[in-house]
């Protein structure tokens, strides 16, 4: 009764709170604009510099357009190869870190596997690889590969642990072998969701491996750093809508072949 | 009843079902081998990695722990200023636009398509793209890192937000709307309130994802611990590297429990 | 009885039997859910077991399978001491005692048709479940179940799309497909209304008794229990109180096993 009554006094109390959040967060932000030397002036400089840039720009060109084409083929190559072994891989590694099926001493080690291929950005992945196994593709392959065991084993294995246990018991009870089990039970239930992980994780290596080619880890990452280092923003221009036209068309197939399994 | 015993046989998949999935696994497995036949690996790189990863690892333990007051520090709060300013830019940006995108409030079907561009755009260029695109206008420093950062985040804050604008019950909205509410009423008394959460929810996932992102766009030049990093990478000071290496981990791991503890709290 | 399917394993001219003996089970050590349980069932008999909420009823129906580990006691099925079998020969065991749960417990997102083979399922290798490759006769003789439960045309539609009977009788044509010596029931009408609970039961009994599979159900409808069934265990306390024919079970019966007596009018 008591809480009610405060309530009705004050029924926009929250609201307070609220603009306290707001308040400080206006406060840190000058504070941290301050830190990190951001300011109106050199936003404005800025501002003049980016039209100059995007002038550079236009027109778009498309003079080098084999050697855009050939790095746009390496980097598909690279997206293709990683999305394959890493979605390969990530089922069985997301399998043994779900919880509701496998005895702890099974999930730990597949759990920090996922969280080690996490914690850490793939351009970092990708600076290693590239000292251990040289300049060129395979460098990306390898770090897609490990970003994409993390996010999609992650993903994998928080939905097997959603699925309903109900049918396993049913099969294990009529004497189904495990893996039986695993394939009937547990993966229809989790077949259109992996399907999706995948399509998304096979748009984002393609993304990802414009950017591994910048330290050197194949793709046309390289080029469009050179092309950024030489000032050369006409070409830089063609580069980015090559690329933003590769994922648009990527983002199309991967709809069309979801649709076939569904 | 069609009995007979032509319908005896079963199989899983009708036979056009079937065709369309022998062709995607057909076309995959072609891709995936003329991939794998063209794709250009150096063998002799390969041959030599066992000994690259070993002679890394030497160079790398011990870990020059002296390093951190000098030169770590301030550059791994500086990545922190980086992720949240970044992320505070990119809510006030997302919120006009989120709303903007929202076909339940906004319903005129351009300025929905113009929001869709604007959020398709930043999500389909890479953060180390949009990190190198504002270091050419802005010049190396956090100040690029920051505005990068922000245009990254729109693209994701804004989509899930007029996603979730779109799911708000019609009920309580129709109610307002029918007592003459003006419009900035109905946002703040209808809306506002169901999605809020949401909101909270995914500016928090952003700045998450955004202390990862800051760590490394300084290796073009946009400010933070990504610049030391690729400092130490330049001169090979490998001891430095493992050492940066440490304190990111560690500073994402911090995030990340951060973020879980909050949700757990407010949502 | 030429109805009777045969299945491979069975010992000729032996009765297909469920033989409990002083089965015990404790969750907590002290505290024994079941106490000292000892019957058997056979033949085309059809078992109840009634008892209130909480008395170990699904417990002791998910011993018999070993979903549930009991903590004494032996268990056979035609003669087979199951008790302490483990791994692939507990797998084979398994698949001689059918079992129809009460929420159907079927794979939603598949056909009703691979619901029904299901129960082949320990009977081929995890490949060719994979695969869908069943032999030709189970396949036959999934589609003589779902003649005979009135599924035929519904065989191509997923689980999800069925009602709770239908739902109930495809997870009874699973266990049939087994060709169990036992058929398990844990409140198989729990979930549905009460026209739809006759209906299964009617099926049951029939099925059972087609096949020759001795059935225990574990139900807390009692008036169910006496119009489908040919003899009533009484379960309370992990005691059993009552064994008998369903026409000789009394209000006085009654309340031992549920303890009161305003509620029996």
């Amino acid at each position: 009764m008591s809480e009610k009554a405060i309530d009705r006094r004050r029924p926009f109390a929250v609201n307070w709170w609220i603009r306290l959040g707001w308040l400080l967060a206006l406060i840190y932000a000058l504070y941290a604009s301050y830190q990190l030397d951001v300011s109106w002036s050199r936003f404005v400089v800025g501002l003049g510099n980016g039209a100059d840039f995007l002038g550079e720009m236009v027109p778009m060109d498309f003079s080098r357009w084999r050697l855009l084409v050939e790095n746009l083929i390496e980097t598909v190559q690279i997206a293709i190869i990683a999305s394959a072994f890493g979605v390969a891989l990530s089922l069985p590694v997301g399998l043994l870190a779900a919880r509701n099926l496998m005895p702890a001493w099974v999930t730990w080690p597949a759990r920090t596997c996922i969280a080690l291929c996490r914690s850490f950005h793939p351009v970092i992945f990708a600076i290693l690889f590239v000292k251990a196994v040289g300049f060129g593709p395979l460098a990306g392959i390898l770090t897609l590969i490990f970003a994409s065991i993390g996010f999609i084993g992650k993903l994998f294995a928080e939905a097997i642990e959603e699925i309903s246990l109900k049918p396993l018991e049913a099969l294990r009870a009529a004497g189904a072998p495990f893996m039986s089990v695993i394939v009937y039970a547990v993966l229809p239930q989790v077949l259109n969701r992996f399907i999706g992980f995948s399509s998304y994780q096979l748009d984002a290596n393609l993304r990802n491996s414009t950017m591994v080619g910048i330290v050197g880890a194949g793709g046309i990452g390289g080029t469009l750093f050179a092309a950024f280092q030489r000032f050369d923003y006409d070409f830089l221009a063609a580069i980015l809508v090559s690329i933003i036209a590769l994922v648009m068309l990527s983002e199309y197939i991967s709809q069309r072949v979801k649709r076939v399994f569904q | 009843m069609s009995a007979s015993s032509a319908r005896r046989t079963w199989q899983r998949f009708s036979s056009g079902e079937r065709l369309a999935r022998f062709t995607v696994f057909l076309l995959m497995a072609a891709a995936l081998a003329f991939s794998m036949r063209t794709v250009q690996v150096i063998p002799e790189f390969l041959l030599d990695s066992p000994t690259q990863v070993m002679d890394l690892l030497r160079r790398m333990w011990p870990p020059d722990y002296r390093y951190y007051p000098q030169g770590i520090h301030t550059a791994l709060m500086e990545t922190l200023h980086i992720a949240s300013l970044g992320t505070l830019l990119a809510i006030v940006m997302a919120l006009p636009v989120g709303v903007m995108g929202a076909n339940n409030i906004v319903r005129i079907p351009a300025l929905n398509w113009l929001s869709k561009l604007i959020l398709v755009s930043s999500r389909s260029v890479n953060t180390l793209v949009w990190a190198l695109l504002f270091v050419a206008i802005f010049g190396p420093g956090p100040l690029a890192g920051t505005i990068c950062i922000g245009f990254r985040s729109v693209g994701f804050v804004g989509k899930l937000f007029a996603e979730a604008l779109e799911e708000t019950d019609p009920g309580s909205i129709e109610a307002l709307t029918a007592a003459g509410a003006p419009w900035p009423s109905i946002f703040i008394k209808g809306f506002w309130p169901q999605v809020a959460p949401a909101f909270w929810g995914i500016s928090l996932f952003r700045w998450d994802i955004n202390v990862r992102e800051s760590a490394v766009i300084g290796l073009v030049g946009a400010g933070g611990i990504g610049m030391v990093l690729d400092t130490a990478l330049n001169l090979f000071y490998w001891d430095r590297v493992s050492i940066i290496l440490v304190s990111i981990f560690t500073v994402v791991i911090l995030a990340e429990l951060l973020v879980t503890a909050i949700r757990k709290r407010i949502l | 009885m030429n109805t009777a399917s045969t299945s491979p394993g069975q010992p000729e001219g032996q009765q297909r039997s469920l033989r409990i003996e002083h089965l015990s089970k404790a969750y907590v050590p002290g505290k024994p859910v079941l106490n000292d349980i000892s019957f058997s069932v056979e033949g085309q008999n059809s078992v109840a077991i009634i008892g209130p909420s909480g008395t170990g009823k699904s417990t002791l129906i998910r011993c018999v399978n070993k979903l549930i580990a009991p903590t004494s006691g032996q268990i056979y099925v035609s003669g087979e001491n199951i008790t302490r079998l483990r791994g692939r020969e507990l797998r084979h065991a398994r698949r001689k005692i059918g079992m129809v749960f009460q929420e159907f417990n079927l794979v939603e997102r598949l056909s009703v048709m691979e619901n029904v083979l299901s129960g082949r399922l320990g009977y081929v290798s995890a490949l060719r479940a994979w695969r869908r490759a069943y032999p030709q006769s189970d396949i036959d003789r999934a589609f003589d179940l779902l003649e005979s439960i009135g599924l035929i045309d519904f065989y191509r539609q997923r689980a999800d799309s069925l009602s709770g009977g239908q739902r109930q009788r495809v997870g009874i044509a699973r266990a049939i497909m087994q060709a169990p010596h036992i058929l398990l029931a844990d409140e198989p009408t729990s979930s549905l209304d009460p026209k739809t609970s006759v209906e299964i039961m009617e099926v049951l009994v029939k099925l059972s008794e087609q096949h020759n599979i001795p059935l225990l159900i574990n139900i807390h409808d009692v008036e169910l229990a006496k119009r489908f069934t040919t003899r009533i265990i009484g379960i309370s306390r992990g005691l059993i109180v009552y064994d008998g024919r369903p026409d000789q079970l009394s209000n006085e019966h009654l309340k031992t096993i549920y303890g009161g007596e305003e509620w029996l009018s």
